[in-house]
Order: structure tokens, then C-alpha cells, then sequence
């Protein structure tokens, strides 16, 4: 037994006090995440508002925790919800039984369905954590046009799934198109050649603040 | 490749081969297979899967999707090109690689799916058949990663309706001709064919080709949709409802008529999504009519029952506990029984004679087992033979012969009979209306070499479509045409094999079931009868009509009587004969009878309604077991739900007398798959309602499941005992009497419709939609003569109304009308039943509208 045991004991004590600190300031300070971190899911818009979502269920097919419900629906002349012939009536991903794994959007065909980086999932009901369209439904940017309501950008769905691409770079539609930018705020707040602050701000806002 | 010079040697070790067999190498294996046989089939037996779009074992042959080639080689020469397994025969000493061995074949069928995937659409995730689509399959399995076709694929307006049940987009079609070729070779019905040439060649209708014609209307139909190997043919009410992978199949059997056709119903949610036909070849090989395909959404329909409800103080119904129901229910008909109840006073206010017991009316749709509940229950619990399940036209007569002929009689006329049969002569039975399973096997029968005779009163589609051997009679007069029945039939009906099949309806007219046991005993022909309902042939065999026990035993036959008393445990049984349904309503009516108990009976089926009302009316106790809310439950004091044939499982007893076994589809109570979005009600099977009722009336039917129930039955046994003497045969009534004015007269003739509003059509817009529009018939003739033109509205009177019809001609007798016998109202809930308007077959009627008033406006 040495003089200086029983201090030495407090060495990691001592030192872990000049460390820099772990402990989050959480909620205070949000935490960034990876920009692909597996987020709560959203079904995006094509740029004039219409869904991406076609109702196909191969997102429910996908699933190993069977956490989606999807119904599909008719759309008609009157009543259009998304280019083509079908839409998703009812989307539903329970939260309760989501994993995150993103087999979900690994399977949609239409790219309608990726996650957020949104991790802000915890609730007191869980009748609340049942999502459902309205809630998963990318919000309707500038330009954009809530649904239901004709095909804006082209005659049949083929003018959406073609050309989808080099609509997003014309510049009309350009403010609207949300899948090219990332869903965290830049490190360099400076915005890209062809991407608005505007743009920026709201998918900022998208990533963190929009619960529910 | 070749084998020769390995087979001397091998052949040398083999058995012969067997008569009318041929021997052949396929992919190396040596294999036997009877003369004629198609390649593609010996393939199958093998194990050796070659894709195929157009080939469908029940189809001709058809060669045309090309996707089946196959490299041959007879006599030691390879075949030029490969050849389609689907349309060549099998040879001796044939040599064929698959695409399993043979490098060409492979080729050659990525190449043809190549060809058929170049206007395909890429839209699969959208498609209906996507997830069970042989395309998609054989794309997967036997086609190239990358598609080559960089061009502009040819596109097409979709979906285009060729019907409201029916959509079609051309876009996927592969051209296989399966839909046209079920349409022309079993259905029957040229709606849909092949149309324009080349890359422009697509499936379409008289109305896509010139822009209008005949929509594709076929009873049939739904097949089409089922056997298209892409997803060219959709089924508009299935339309984007959900994905086969998401779907629970169960398989089922047809409620909707008597032919015990097997279905697969898919479901999801607690609800049916769809319905498919079943394989089962004896009996509907794999097709099944509309009116099965896609009567479903009745069990979801608003006027469902979920909740057991009485009459409270205030004359209005009120949901309450089954215990209370129950409890109010057996009340009330142990006092109806035993002539407790408030005894009736006239008009001085004199009391009278104590109405006393209780009529049961179970009505046709009922399973075997909730059938046998049923004919317990009135026996033991109600103590009286007043029970009849038939609620439609009926007679003693009827009685007699189902006695004689069909009660306990087993497993008759198969539907194989029917295909083997040298003539068949149908009677009071309008096939493709009443019997659509039957009229399939009788028009493959026709195709095949059967006479098929028809004793009608004109070339109805049924007629023209097995064959057009139509025997001519005017309606009423069925009698005296069977007995005077042109030689060719009556020689075919003499040969061994031939089969009379008979219909409900004769027992519209007087003597002809008579007649018929008349001609089978005179030809040797073997007779069949073909009800409409799925549990009139139950019914029968389990004691549902008054003059019969359960297994065919007559009730006045006292040894049968007895030993069916002490197999129930109890002294013994009412011995009176009971009445019929006209009976029981006429008793009830006239406050015979205190109660009624009625199943699933619709009173506009009744043969005469205002009865039937007035019976529900005038009856002190009326009990109520429903599926949903019908006419009678405005009568009822006490409803009692009852589950629907896929919440139960069951047997029914087919015309053949095939007992079609099924397992519950969705059990309510089976947890959350059964109950979320589809009806929440844990309803209970009838024989289950009625084993509790009559235990709150201290009788004890031991019916609790239909298992249980189904047990007890067999162990009684529904054949006919030994102890039972010969049945008598009917009795030959008074020929129906002549009218003085003949030829000036006219007569009524009618049967129903397949699609007309009945109660299980709830809910089905989509398959209202291809009803056949209702019309009444004149021969050409009596039309000049009242002064009608085709589509001239005409009004059918009765004594108690009319009904406005337009008007077709048609080759009938003259001085005869047809009528459909029930017509649904526009609005799909009321129904005009002929009956209701006091017409029969066979009876007098007039026709307002004549050439006066022919150009003025239609109703």
C-alpha cells in the first residue's frame, strides 16, 4: 500500500474532467445526423405536387416487421392523385413495428417512398405512431399544388417517369424539386449553384422540426 | 444429342409398351405416354416445366404464343426449326430436348419472350396480375435481364371496359387467344375476338373494332379474366383492391346455386377481396359463373346483421344480448307452441279458438348441417311437421316426387353423366340461367356428340348454345308434350344413359312431375333434379319439407318415425304430415298458427307474396334468423343474425347429391385478421342460434358446431333406410284445364334471370351491370297481330299490377308471352316479381301497350 493509493484511485477521475465532454444537450441541441441515417419515411411529390406513390405494395412486400398497409386506388380524370392509373389510397407504416431497416425503399419502384433523417419517433400513444398518408406526404413546396388535381407536367405518366430528370433541372420546376437536396443543413451554409436558400431552409426545418 | 445408340440396349431391359401408348426420349429419360397426347403435357407428367401462355389444358389447342418451343427429332432427323410442345402430338420413338437440354430450344423461347415483351408495358407494379402473373414468371425464369428495345412501344387508350365487369388493356396482351378461344369453345359467347393484323393485332369487341355493338355480356365472363396469363383482362371490381401476395386463399364452395362449384376465395382484412374458380374436375373443372365470381360484398353490405334485436314496447327494433334475445324468443314460441298466447278475439269481441304452434320457413340457402339444425328443431323444440324450405313455386305433387326420386337417394346423375350422356332432355329448367355450372357440362357434352333437348317455349341462348334442339311447347302444356315427345328425343332418351334433368319450376305446372316419373319409367332414362338454391337438396335429405325425416324416411311411416325418435332420444315425433309453405302461410294468415320462425327467405321469392305478408302480419310470433335486413324483419319480434356461408364452415349438398364440404374462410373471432375493416360481428352459424334457442326451451339438439351437427347426420345417415317400403310415385292430377278462347288468349311463360337483384347481389353494381337486360318475348306473329315492334315498350298485367317492358321477338308459340319472372327496379332494391303480380307460368295474362299507343313515349 503506497501513500498515494488512495488518490490514485481518482487518476481517470481527474483526468475525464479536461476531456471534452459526451453528454448530448439534448433536446436543446439537436443532433446531426449521417445525411443517410434511416430516418422516419416520407412519400415524396413529383414537382408539380401529384404523389410518387402508385400503391403497388411492394414497400408492405418488403417489409420483414410488416409495418406498411397500403391500399391502392383508381385514379379517374376528376379525381388524380399521381400520374398513371393508380394511386395510394390508404399508406400506413406503423412505427411501433418499423425497424429501419429501408428494405421499404430499397423496393419502391417509383423512388416515392425514402426516409428522413427525422428520429424524433417517440410518442405516449401508439395509436399515435400509426402514420398515415397525411402525415408521411412530403410537404407541398413553391410551385407545388395539392392533389387532387390534373397532370401539370406532361400528357400521360410516361412524361413524369421519363423525362422526370430533366424536368427537375429546367429551372421552372427547380425550387419544387426536394429529393436532390440533402436533408440536413449544409455545412457550408453558402447554397450550391442551382439550389435555393429557400430550398434549404425548408428542408432544414423538414428534417428536424416537423413532428407531426 | 441423339440417343440412337444407346437405345437398342436400353429398350432391350424396358417392359413393352402398353396398348395405345407410343414410347419417346425427353430430355434423356425414357417415357410412355398414351397415344395423342400433347408433348407439353408428357413434360408435365415428367416434371419438366415448359413455359406456356396459350396452352390451357381445357382449351383446344391453340400454338399460338410460341413460347412452348421444343427441339424434336424423328426417325434420327432433327425437325428444321424447334417446334410448339403445345400443339404437337406425342410419337413413337420421338426424341425431344427441352429447354433444359437442348441449347436451341432455350434460345429459341428467350426469343419469343423477346418478342412478346417488346410491346409489353413495363407497368407492373401497377398491375393487377402482378405477383401472379405467368408473364411476369416466365420473364423472371426463362427471359433476358436487359431488354434490347430501345424504340417507342406501340400504346393503346386503357383500360378499356368490354364490360362493367371486365377491363382490357391491350398494351399487355400477348395475344395467347385464351379469352376467345373459352369464349367461343365453352362459354359459348362470341363477344370478344381477334382483331386487325400484324403489330396492330389486339383482342377487342364488336364495339372497339366499329365503335359501337354488344357489349361483351356473358355469364361467364369472369373466367376470361382468371385464365389470361398477363394482365391483358381485369376484373373491375378487383380493380387495385390489393396484390396477391397480401392475400389469405381459402378454398369455398359456390352459395349461389346448386352446383357445388369450387371457388377459392381470397381475402384480406376480414373481408373477401375476390373469388376464383376451384379445380375440381368432376365437378366445375375450373370455371365458375359471374354470379359466383363476383356476389361477395353482400356480407359487408349496411343491411347486414350483427346484433341480435327485439321488438321493444314502442313497436320498434332494438339491438340487445343474445341472452335476452334468446331468452324473449323461446318465450314467446313455447307459448305459440302450446296455444298460450293471447287469445284472438273477433270482430263482436267474442275470444276464439286459441291460435296453436308455430311454422317454420327456413328458406333454401341453408348448409346441410344448419338444415338438419333446422328439421330438429321444428321436430323436437316445436314439436310439428309445419316446415318447408321451399320458398318458391311448389306442390303436393313436388312432394311426391322428391319422395320418390331425390330424397336419400345419394350420389345420382354426376356431371360426368351428363358428358357421358347419349341425350339429355331438360324440363322446366332453364340451364344457363338457373344451373350455369350445368349448362357448361351440357354445352361440352353437345360439343361432343350429346343430344341435348331442351322442353321449352323458345330458342333461348341456352338452347342455341347446346346444340339448338329445342321440343316447342306452349307453357302449361309441358305435360302433354312429354307425352307426345318427337320420336328422335324420345329414341335418344330410350338409349342407355340418357338423363332427364328437371327443374324446380315444374311444379308450376300441374301433372308434370308426374309426367317426367312417367317418362323415365317409359324410357329408362335416369332423372336428376336441379334446384336453384345451394340447400334445396339438403333440405330435402334432411327432413326441411313436411312430408319428410331427415335421410328421405316418410313422416307417416311409423318405423322410420320410431327409430328416428329413439336415435333423438325422445318418445316420439309428430305424426301428421305437415304443411307446406303456401300452407303454413294460409294458416298463419287465417290465425291457424301462432308463430312463424323463417330463415333466409326473401317474401318477393314467395309464390304469392301479399300472403305472405299478411301471414307475418296476422302471426302472433314471428322469429327472425337473418344475415341481413330483409322484409321480414319488419315483421319480426325477435331477429336473431346468423354468420354467412365464409364465416362458417359446412357442406353443401349439390344437385347431384355430392356433398361439397367447406372450412370457414374467415373466423371472425380468429383474431385480428378476421376482424380489422371487415364486419367486427362474431356471428354464429344457424345450427349453433337454434341449438341455444331450443336449449332456453329445455330440448336439446346437440347442433352446438356444424361439425358436431354434421356428425350426428352422418351417424343417422341421409341415404334411405332399408325399413322403408317403395315411395309412392306421384299421382297423375287433373290435366290444367283449357281455356275456351283459345287463340286468342295469351299465355304467360317465364323463368328467372340469373343477375336479377336477388338478396346475395347486394351491394355488386359492377355485376348488375352485365344482367341481361329483362325483355318480354312475342313470337313474331302475335306481335304484328298486337301491333308491336322490337323494343316497343309493352305492359304486362296481372291482377295485382303491371310492369312496363320493352319487347323482343323471338320464335315462341304464338299467343305467347315471355316475361322474365322477377325484374329488379332501377334503384336495385325493389324487385317486381311476377308472381307478385298474380302471373304464373303457364296462366292467363294481358298485354297493354299494343300498336295504339307504340310511338307514344315509353314509361
Amino acid at each position: 500500500m503506497g501513500l498515494f493509493d488512495g488518490v490514485a484511485g481518482f487518476g481517470v477521475t481527474f483526468s475525464t474532467m479536461f476531456r471534452k465532454v459526451v453528454t448530448e444537450d439534448y433536446p436543446r441541441v439537436k443532433k446531426v445526423t449521417a445525411p443517410r441515417y434511416h430516418g422516419r419515411h416520407q412519400l415524396n411529390r413529383h414537382p408539380d405536387g401529384l404523389e410518387k406513390c402508385v400503391g403497388c405494395e411492394l414497400c408492405a412486400w418488403a417489409c420483414p416487421a410488416d409495418a406498411i398497409y397500403v391500399e391502392g386506388g383508381d385514379n379517374t380524370d376528376e379525381e388524380r392523385y399521381s400520374p398513371g392509373e393508380r394511386y395510394g389510397a390508404i399508406y400506413q407504416i406503423n412505427y411501433l413495428r418499423c425497424i429501419g431497416c429501408g428494405l421499404c425503399i430499397e423496393a419502391c419502384p417509383t423512388r416515392s417512398l425514402t426516409m428522413t433523417n427525422e428520429y424524433e419517433l417517440a410518442d405516449d400513444d401508439r395509436q399515435d405512431l400509426i402514420y398515415d398518408k397525411e402525415r408521411l406526404l412530403a410537404p407541398l413546396l413553391p410551385g407545388m399544388e395539392q392533389p387532387p388535381h390534373p397532370m401539370r407536367l406532361g400528357t400521360d405518366e410516361q412524361d413524369y417517369y421519363v423525362q422526370g430528370p430533366e424536368m427537375a433541372r429546367r429551372s421552372d420546376v427547380q425550387d419544387a424539386v426536394r429529393e436532390e437536396i440533402p436533408m440536413v443543413p449544409p455545412r457550408e451554409p453558402a447554397p450550391q449553384d442551382g439550389v435555393s436558400t429557400e430550398a434549404v431552409e425548408q428542408s432544414s426545418v423538414m428534417s428536424t422540426g416537423e413532428k407531426r | 444429342m441423339t440417343q440412337a445408340p444407346e437405345k437398342p440396349s436400353e429398350q432391350d431391359d424396358l417392359p413393352p409398351v402398353p396398348e395405345g401408348h407410343v414410347r419417346l426420349t425427353i430430355d434423356d429419360r425414357i417415357v410412355d405416354a398414351p397415344q395423342g397426347e400433347l408433348l407439353i403435357r408428357t413434360c408435365e407428367r415428367l416434371g419438366i416445366v415448359v413455359p406456356r401462355f396459350c396452352d390451357h389444358p381445357l382449351l383446344d389447342p391453340a400454338g399460338a404464343c410460341r413460347q412452348c418451343l421444343v427441339e424434336v427429332e424423328m426417325g434420327g432427323r432433327k425437325m428444321p426449326k424447334p417446334q410448339a410442345s403445345c400443339t404437337m402430338t406425342v410419337a413413337q420413338d420421338m426424341v425431344v430436348n427441352t429447354q433444359m437440354t437442348s441449347a436451341v430450344a432455350d434460345k429459341a423461347q428467350q426469343g419469343v419472350m423477346e418478342l412478346l415483351l417488346i410491346n409489353h408495358p413495363l407497368d407492373c407494379p401497377v398491375c393487377d396480375k402482378g405477383g401472379e402473373c405467368p408473364l411476369q414468371n416466365q420473364a423472371m425464369s426463362s427471359g433476358r435481364a436487359e431488354s434490347r428495345f430501345v424504340e417507342e412501344k406501340r400504346t393503346f387508350a386503357k383500360p378499356l371496359p368490354i364490360s362493367s365487369e371486365v377491363l382490357l388493356d391491350r398494351e399487355r396482351c400477348v395475344l395467347c387467344q385464351r379469352c376467345t378461344r373459352f369464349s367461343r369453345q365453352i362459354a359459348g359467347d362470341q363477344f370478344i375476338e381477334l382483331l386487325e393484323r400484324g403489330a396492330h393485332q389486339q383482342i377487342g369487341t364488336e364495339e372497339t373494332a366499329f365503335g359501337e355493338g354488344e357489349d361483351f355480356q356473358s355469364y361467364f365472363s369472369g373466367n376470361t379474366i382468371q385464365i389470361c396469363p398477363v394482365g391483358a383482362l381485369t376484373s373491375a371490381s378487383y380493380r387495385f383492391r390489393s396484390r396477391p401476395f397480401d392475400l389469405v386463399s381459402t378454398p369455398g364452395v359456390s352459395e349461389h346455386d346448386s352446383s357445388g362449384a369450387a371457388v377459392r376465395r381470397d381475402w384480406r382484412r376480414g373481408a373477401v377481396t375476390r373469388v376464383l374458380a376451384g379445380d375440381d374436375p368432376e365437378v366445375n373443372e375450373e370455371w365458375i359463373d359471374d354470379k359466383t365470381r363476383f356476389a361477395f360484398r353482400y356480407t359487408q353490405s349496411a343491411q347486414r346483421i350483427t346484433r341480435p334485436m327485439i321488438r321493444g314496447e314502442d313497436g320498434s327494433l332494438v339491438e340487445t344480448s343474445w341472452t335476452e334475445a334468446l331468452e324473449r324468443a323461446a318465450g314467446l314460441l313455447t307459448a305459440a307452441r302450446d296455444g298460450e298466447g293471447p287469445a284472438p278475439v273477433d270482430t263482436d269481441g267474442e275470444a276464439l279458438e286459441p291460435k296453436r304452434g308455430v311454422g317454420v320457413l327456413p328458406g333454401g340457402r341453408l348448409t346441410l348441417e344448419d338444415a338438419y339444425a333446422y328439421a330438429k328443431f321444428a321436430r323436437l323444440a316445436l314439436r310439428t311437421n309445419d316446415v318447408d324450405a321451399r320458398a318458391r313455386v311448389h306442390s303436393g305433387e313436388e312432394l311426391d316426387f322428391l319422395a320418390a326420386h331425390v330424397a336419400g337417394t345419394g350420389l345420382g346423375v354426376t356431371y360426368g353423366d351428363l358428358e357421358e350422356a347419349p341425350a339429355v332432355l331438360t324440363v322446366a329448367l332453364e340451364v344457363e340461367e338457373e344451373a350455369p355450372i350445368v349448362f357448361l357440362r351440357l354445352r361440352k357434352a353437345a360439343r361432343t356428340g350429346t343430344a341435348v333437348h331442351h322442353l321449352g317455349q323458345w330458342s333461348s341462348p341456352a338452347v342455341v348454345k347446346t346444340g339448338g334442339r329445342l321440343v316447342r311447347c306452349a307453357p302449361g302444356r309441358e305435360v302433354e308434350a312429354l307425352a307426345t315427345l318427337p320420336d328422335p328425343v324420345a329414341d335418344g332418351l330410350a338409349q342407355p344413359g340418357a338423363v332427364v334433368l328437371v327443374g324446380e319450376r315444374a311444379a308450376e305446372v300441374p301433372g308434370l312431375y308426374a309426367a317426367v316419373s312417367e317418362l323415365v319409367a317409359r324410357t329408362g332414362a335416369r332423372v336428376a333434379w336441379v334446384p336453384r338454391r345451394a340447400g334445396e337438396r339438403g333440405a330435402v335429405d334432411t327432413g326441411l319439407v313436411p312430408t319428410l325425416l331427415p335421410g328421405g324416411r316418410a313422416v307417416d311411416d311409423e318405423t322410420a318415425r320410431a327409430a328416428l325418435a329413439s336415435s333423438w332420444g325422445v318418445a316420439d315425433l309428430p305424426a301428421t304430415p305437415g304443411r307446406d309453405t303456401a300452407a303454413i302461410l294460409r294458416a298463419a294468415a287465417d290465425g291457424e298458427l301462432a308463430g312463424l320462425v323463417v330463415g333466409g327467405v326473401e317474401i318477393a321469392d314467395l309464390p304469392d307474396p301479399d300472403l305472405a305478408r299478411a301471414a307475418l302480419g296476422a302471426a302472433d310470433v314471428v322469429v327472425s334468423l337473418e344475415l341481413a335486413r330483409s322484409e321480414v324483419t319488419e315483421y319480426a319480434d325477435v331477429v336473431l343474425p346468423v354468420a354467412p356461408v365464409i364465416n362458417k364452415a359446412g357442406t353443401f349438398r349439390n344437385w347431384e347429391g355430392r356433398d361439397r364440404r367447406f372450412g370457414t374462410t374467415i373466423d371472425p373471432s380468429g383474431g385480428s385478421a378476421g376482424r380489422v375493416g371487415g364486419t367486427a360481428a362474431t356471428t354464429l352459424p344457424d345450427c349453433r342460434v337454434l341449438d341455444t334457442l331450443a336449449v332456453e326451451m329445455d330440448v336439446d339438439l346437440f347442433t352446438q358446431t356444424p361439425e358436431v351437427a354434421g356428425t350426428e347426420l352422418a351417424r343417422l345417415g341421409t341415404g334411405r333406410p332399408a325399413t322403408v317400403g317403395p315411395v309412392r310415385g306421384p299421382e297423375h292430377p287433373d290435366q290444367p284445364e283449357t281455356t275456351d278462347e283459345e287463340g286468342t288468349e295469351l299465355r304467360l311463360a317465364s323463368w328467372r334471370q340469373l343477375l336479377d337483384g336477388g338478396a346475395l347481389l347486394a351491394d355488386e353494381p359492377d355485376l348488375a351491370g352485365t344482367a341481361r337486360p329483362p325483355r318480354i318475348r312475342l313470337s313474331a306473329t302475335t306481335a304484328r297481330r298486337l301491333g308491336f315492334a322490337e323494343d316497343d315498350p309493352a305492359e304486362v298485367e296481372g291482377p295485382r299490377g303491371s310492369l312496363i317492358l320493352p319487347v323482343e321477338v323471338a320464335d315462341l308459340p304464338d299467343d305467347v308471352v315471355w316475361a322474365p319472372a322477377r325484374v329488379p327496379g332501377t334503384d336495385g332494391t325493389t324487385v317486381v316479381t311476377l308472381a307478385g303480380l298474380g302471373l304464373g307460368h303457364g296462366g292467363p295474362v294481358r298485354l297493354g301497350g299494343g300498336s295504339p299507343m307504340s310511338d307514344g313515349s315509353p314509361s
